[in-house]
């Protein structure tokens, strides 16, 4: 997919997968103004400026910060869950601002891949039915829906769980179906809030080893989490304090393999 | 889609089994209602054809209230029913039958019993008034002439005095007076207070001669042409009998002529009210089921908000959240209307306090439709609830 694009763009490098600029969420109004995303202030007004960032494809950026530093806020905005107050944002070219509803649940279906730390799952329905759901949404007729499903879920390694419900699957199990169901559509970005948060450490190690392998095949992630252990997979680790980004570190470079990634670690 | 709905239905049965209950029990009340009130009117339509719709009967008194004219009022006589025998219209007239009533007590052997009523006439008095012979003959035109002393037993009539034996050429003494019996009547049934089989009827002469005397008679049947003609036979048998009566005014006649199918027309109209009087309790029941339906839908949307907030997420239109909740609102509908139209023609078969239920083909198809209506219409609120949530607050929802 890359390299389509950088034959398209002879010169310079390829576009970045999101764009932000000058992006403020406030919530309440007047004096209890509440700024979960400010960025840094105007010095001669003190007014926010708005967070800027670009995120460039195949990255795998960790977001950190401790809960109220605004990074929720931005998963859901980068997620296009909920709208900005101000700024603009533009995901994979399209700028997301000036989306009505129903435009917005398109992109989701086709750009995003949501993994939430709760994982999700549509109770009372089958691991694969989960997984063939978002192409469901796009419109992908059954029997593709269901070989792009299996291929997915294999992927995960649970091709053999594939009729079970989530209730008969442990929680790394469930986790992982939620990977293959975020990643089916073959979305421009994985985007992972706090994916091991309810995890025990080894579920934990085949979750990200999963992410790792994916990012390693070019997919761009962006995951979110408060925890060093997690952070250390990413090749570029943002800190957010009260609404402002205060540390940007790259850990690895964006075209090579995440820095933890072992080949031999793919979970059975 | 259908799949989802059945799942989701299928989640939690006892709140979807009770909501259906409510739907079901509204479409079997309409359904059963509306059936006994019909079955009912039928009953009354059937009751007041077995007297015959087009029989008129003409009654001496005043058209108006009678007390101003009692002075002048003339007596109905046979030489009235002659004259409308001979002078009226014979295409909407067809048979005229003068009748006396009385009373008086009747033997066979040691039992005795005092009929209803004891009925001087014309043969033609029992086409006219819907009666037919079920054993037996009729007498005939000849014994009216001949002042024979024969009789025609009603079934209650015959039942009390013969009990089980035959009757027909059987002597009985009714009033000192002994008659022979040609025929039994055909049970009519009661439709009222009076019975109607509890008569004993004679030729007309007979009567007089031996209880009433040659005076007035107390009505005249006249049979009309056909159900359509009463009208035109009401007309006939005023002209006449006021050119027999030498009376001028119309409004001043001295008889009355009652006339079946007007009956008709008024029993039908009270068994109407009452039918759509009893519709309307049903129709009342299917609205609360339906309102039942908004309810547990909006429990259901409520529950599931944060499944709303999955699909959201993974990019499900509003159309398709929207189809499917309406789809579940509409399957209970369906399914509790499917099983209302079953309870209620069963229902239906059996007779309620007397009156046994027609189904109004109709009734099933409106209350079918109706209730999937009402699904529709009260799971659109919820489900355009459901789908207008914003994902990100339908995700947070615990």
């Amino acid at each position: 997919m890359r390299h389509v694009i950088d034959k398209r763009v002879p010169v310079g490098p390829p576009p970045p997968v999101i764009r932000i600029r000058r992006l403020t969420k406030a919530y309440g109004h007047g004096d209890a103004t509440v700024h979960a995303l400010r960025g840094p202030a105007d010095p001669a007004t003190g007014a926010p400026l708005g967070v800027a960032l670009d995120i460039d494809q195949g990255d795998y950026v960790a977001v950190m910060g401790s809960s109220g530093s605004g990074k929720s806020t931005l998963m859901n905005i980068l997620g296009c869950l909920d709208v900005p107050t101000a700024g603009s944002y533009q995901l994979d070219g399209i700028d997301v601002g000036h989306l009505d509803e129903g435009q917005l649940s398109l992109v989701r279906n086709r750009k995003i891949g949501f993994i939430f730390q709760s994982f999700n799952l549509v109770p009372r329905t089958t691991a694969l039915a989960q997984v063939e759901l978002p192409l469901a949404y796009a419109g992908v007729r059954a029997a593709e829906r269901r070989r792009r499903a299996m291929a997915a879920l294999s992927l995960v390694g649970l091709a053999e769980r594939a009729g079970h419900r989530p209730n008969e699957l442990s929680g790394g199990q469930q986790q992982r179906v939620a990977v293959a169901r975020a990643l089916v559509t073959a979305p421009a970005m994985l985007l992972a809030d706090e994916p091991t948060g309810n995890l025990d450490s080894r579920a934990t190690e085949d979750v990200l080893a999963i992410i790792d392998r994916l990012n390693a095949t070019g997919r761009t992630v962006v995951l979110i989490t408060h925890e060093d252990e997690v952070a250390r997979h990413a090749k570029r680790v943002l800190r957010l304090v009260d609404g402002q980004i205060v540390s940007d570190v790259r850990q690895a470079k964006v075209d090579g393999p995440p820095p933890l990634f072992d080949e031999s670690g793919v979970p059975a | 889609m259908l799949r989802f709905a059945v799942g989701g239905l299928a989640a939690n049965k006892v709140r979807s089994a009770l909501t259906m209950l409510g739907v079901l029990i509204g479409v079997a009340s309409v359904i059963l209602l509306l059936a006994v009130g019909n079955g009912s009117s039928v009953a009354v339509k059937d009751s007041i054809t077995s007297l015959g719709t087009n029989s008129l009967t003409v009654s001496s008194g005043s058209a108006n209230g009678g007390s101003r004219a009692t002075s002048s009022v003339k007596k109905l006589t046979v030489a009235d029913a002659k004259a409308l025998a001979t002078e009226a219209d014979p295409a909407s007239v067809k048979s005229v039958a003068p009748v006396v009533t009385t009373s008086a007590t009747a033997l066979y052997g040691n039992v005795s019993y005092s009929p209803g009523s004891i009925v001087g006439t014309y043969p033609a008095y029992f086409e006219t008034s819907n009666q037919k012979v079920a054993h037996g003959e009729y007498f005939t035109n000849d014994d009216v002439l001949g002042s024979r002393k024969v009789a025609v037993l009603g079934a209650t009539t015959a039942k009390q005095l013969f009990d089980t034996e035959d009757p027909v050429g059987k002597k009985i003494t009714v009033g000192g007076t002994p008659f022979t019996v040609v025929g039994v009547l055909q049970a009519k049934g009661g439709s009222g207070f009076t019975d109607p089989d509890d008569v004993l009827i004679a030729p007309l002469p007979t009567v007089q001669n031996a209880f009433t005397g040659f005076g007035p008679v107390n009505q005249i049947l006249v049979q009309a042409a056909s159900a359509d003609s009463t009208t035109a036979a009401q007309s006939e048998i005023t002209r006449v009998l006021l050119a027999a009566h030498a009376i001028t005014d119309p409004t001043k006649a001295d008889f009355r002529i009652t006339n079946q199918a007007s009956l008709l027309t008024a029993r039908e109209s009270t068994t109407k009210t009452f039918t759509v009087l009893l519709g309307a309790v049903a129709a009342i029941s299917l609205l609360v089921g339906g309102i039942g339906i908004t309810n547990i839908m909006l429990v259901t949307v409520t529950e599931r908000t944060r499944e709303i907030g999955i699909r959201k997420a993974l990019g499900a239109p509003r159309a398709v959240i929207l189809g499917q909740f309406l789809t579940e609102s509409t399957l209970l509908s369906v399914i509790g209307a499917g099983l209302g139209v079953a309870a209620g023609i069963a229902g239906s078969h059996f007779s309620i306090v007397g009156i046994k239920p027609v189904v109004i083909p109709e009734s099933v198809l409106g209350a079918f439709g109706i209730a999937v209506a009402i699904g529709l219409f009260f799971g659109s609120y919820p489900a355009n609830r459901a789908a207008s949530l914003r994902p990100i607050d339908a995700l947070r929802h615990e």
